[in-house]
């Protein structure tokens, strides 16, 4: 019972009077001379551990690249894999630095759990896996029909809401897990799986017949998947936030894994702010300057993550969508470096 | 004077543990306090034994929910242990050779398996040999078995069934009454009258003549298949199966070797005695052995039921609603107030382990040996 425990030690922590939470992470960080990141651990493309027990993923890319800007060393990481109950109270205690795990943003965890989200990596939806063998073509034939959920997620309440306002009448199995609410819809337990969209994808790839099942057309909310830290120590916030912000940037500006260290050459200077050959951008962040280098040697640019773990590069196949640069039609923005 | 004062010292530690949290969590900036209690819930529940709504109903009502699910399933696994504890208990004792050792096997391969595994067994046993909805299994009487669950009539009471109900209680009433005749005419007499048929009789005979005479005031709501699921009836789900069989499996294992301790604790001497005075076995055992052996009985046995309710707990790996799943795990992970949650659902455990205890003392006490 691994999520009472963290809770139960939480409550002991609060009650006892010790500090909760370190306040400055970045300081504790670079003592222990590694990042502890909270990850999903099942979500195939997001965060799951391979066969050789390497973290992959685009959530766990995420990570590695705050590890590569404060250590220059992607591996200098230890995740922590969490349930969508446990990684709140994970975050809250002190047990990680910071939470990569497919969290969505919303207005009541950004207040009262005493946690700030710090830019928007993914942008999800919430849909629907259903068997082939049904026959539904959309979510609005689904009235009466059984539904396993994972317990904790906003998916939860979005499905709750989803039928209410359509008037259709429902039956929640909720687990714990994913993956057991994954198994029982496997094995008929209900109709149909919700979860973000882009989880569907990612765990229709471990059901012993993917093609079998299909996602059905409704996106039927908002998902704004972010990277979760603590509130009240603005340093490591920004760094977080800035992490994802120069990711972006480098696609916008066409740097890449390949060319960076030729981009260090380069006479534009956005590049060069960007890459710290001028400016002393990274120190304003409590990092070296060439902190951003480090991140596009070692992960890449926003666009190389995306593709390497969940598009076009990786079996999930997923689109870009309204996850493509602003330029090209999506709402991936990075402000500037200056 | 030194008990005051430990009273003292514990109660401002405990003020102090309070405060110190309050002001940690207000440091920390995560909201405290049970303010959340009457905010609307959101979110669904696969089994209310009160009516609840995601759209209107609380989150003090979803803990309520969550606390009757949590009582559902561990009174129902606590009859089902110990009527299989005693049973089984009783025939590890057998002197057939053949009862006695798959009563002692067993014992020895339950209580040797962690009881999550064979929740995850049962749970994975029960949804995988089910049928699945198109090939639902039609029961006598109308009832539908399938992976989504065990659907059963629902009875519909018209208005005067009600004389059908006094008459049960009248039945039981004149069961006991012969009851009493009978144990009055044997403490007299020494003639052992035979009652269960007149018993029997009251019992079920007048409800019925009552039922037939207010015509028949009972109809049954049956089940119908719908699209995507079974509708209407009375739902017991394949969670709630798994994890009762789970719970009064394992504990049944227990609470055999509790009775068998208490039937070995009694002296040979008293079956002898019982014996010599023409006491059937049968008899003998309910007469001599086992009034003497509940008193050994009955401590250990809290202790097995204490155990089985905290088990229940359990339910969050196979998905029943139970108050850990929806208070300590959906309700906490909405408010995010771990602290004001996990504190409440210790309490709660507390208090029904507490009440548990309380009642099985009592029993306990009415079983002590009169002393002369």
């Amino acid at each position: 019972m691994k999520r009472l425990a963290t809770a139960f030690a939480l409550a002991t922590a609060l009650a006892l009077g010790t500090q909760a939470a370190p306040a400055d992470t970045l300081a504790t960080v670079k003592q222990r001379g590694e990042l502890i990141c909270g990850a999903n651990g099942t979500l195939a493309g997001f965060g799951m551990p391979d066969p050789q027990g390497n973290w992959t993923g685009f959530d766990v890319d995420f990570c590695r690249a705050i590890a590569a800007a404060i250590f220059n060393d992607p591996q200098k990481v230890k995740f922590v894999p969490l349930t969508a109950k446990d990684r709140f109270t994970a975050l809250q205690s002190g047990e990680i630095d910071v939470l990569s795990r497919n969290t969505t943003w919303t207005l009541s965890r950004d207040t009262s759990l005493g946690l700030d989200f710090p830019a928007i990596t993914y942008f999800d939806g919430q849909g629907f896996m259903v068997r082939k063998a049904l026959k539904v073509s959309s979510a609005l034939e689904l009235n009466d029909a059984s539904v396993c959920v994972q317990q904790g997620t906003t998916s939860e309440l979005n499905l709750a809401d989803y039928f209410r306002s359509n008037h259709m009448s429902l039956k929640t199995v909720t687990f714990a897990t994913g993956e057991e609410a994954l198994k029982a819809y496997e094995s008929g337990r209900c109709d149909s799986y919700t979860t973000d969209s882009s989880g569907l994808y990612g765990e229709r790839q471990e059901l012993s017949e993917p093609s079998q099942h299909i996602v059905l057309p409704e996106i039927i909310s908002k998902e704004p998947l972010s990277p979760v830290v603590r509130q009240g120590d603005n340093q490591w916030t920004d760094i977080v936030r800035w992490t994802h912000f120069v990711m972006i940037d480098a696609e916008e500006l066409g740097i890449n894994k390949g060319n960076v260290d030729a981009k260090l050459k380069s006479d534009d200077p956005e590049t060069r702010r960007l890459l710290g050959v001028e400016g002393q951008y990274g120190e304003a962040l409590g990092l070296t300057n060439d902190w951003a280098y480090r991140i596009i040697k070692h992960i890449g640019n926003y666009g190389e993550s995306f593709e390497r773990n969940i598009g076009q590069g990786s079996p999930l196949k997923i689109v870009r969508g309204l996850n493509a640069l602003w330029t090209k039609g999506g709402l991936q923005y990075g402000p500037p470096v200056r | 004077m030194l008990q005051i004062a430990i009273v003292v010292i514990i109660g401002g530690l405990a003020y102090g543990a309070v405060y110190n949290a309050a002001l940690n969590l207000s440091r920390a900036h995560i909201a405290s306090g049970f303010g959340f209690w009457n905010n609307t819930a959101g979110f669904d529940i696969s089994q209310t034994l009160i009516a609840y709504s995601a759209s209107t109903s609380s989150f003090g009502r979803a803990f309520w929910v969550g606390l009757l699910n949590t009582l559902l399933v561990a009174g129902v696994g606590i009859v089902l242990a110990t009527i299989a504890g005693f049973v089984i208990g009783i025939a590890r004792l057998s002197h057939n050779w053949l009862v006695a050792r798959l009563a002692g096997g067993y014992v020895e391969l339950v209580r040797n398996v962690p009881l999550l595994l064979q929740l995850l067994f049962w749970y994975n046993a029960v949804l995988k040999s089910l049928p699945l909805l198109r090939g639902s299994m039609a029961l006598p009487g109308g009832a539908i078995l399938n992976n989504r669950g065990l659907f059963l009539p629902q009875p519909v009471f018209a208005a005067n069934f009600s004389t059908v109900v006094l008459a049960l209680v009248v039945g039981i009433a004149g069961a006991i009454g012969l009851n009493v005749w009978a144990r009055w005419r044997r403490e007299r007499t020494g003639a052992d009258p035979h009652i269960l048929w007149p018993a029997l009789a009251s019992i079920f005979g007048l409800p019925l003549i009552a039922f037939a005479v207010a015509g028949f005031p009972l109809h049954f709501s049956l089940p119908q298949m719908g699209r995507f699921n079974v509708n209407g009836g009375v739902e017991v789900l394949p969670e709630f199966a798994a994890l009762a069989l789970a719970l009064s499996v394992y504990t049944a294992a227990f609470i055999a070797e509790v009775v068998r301790a208490g039937v070995l604790a009694v002296s040979h001497g008293q079956t002898e005695a019982a014996q010599a005075l023409g006491l059937r076995s049968g008899q003998t055992l309910r007469l001599v052995v086992l009034p003497q052996a509940m008193r050994v009985i009955v401590p250990p046995l809290t202790s097995q039921y204490l155990n089985l309710i905290k088990n229940s707990s359990l339910a969050v790996v196979i998905g029943y609603p139970d108050l850990v799943q929806v208070f300590a795990g959906t309700v906490l992970n909405i408010t995010g107030q771990a602290v004001e949650v996990i504190a409440l659902t210790m309490a709660v455990y507390l208090a029904i382990s507490l009440f548990t205890s309380v009642v099985m003392n009592l029993y306990a006490r009415a079983t002590v040996i009169a002393e002369r």
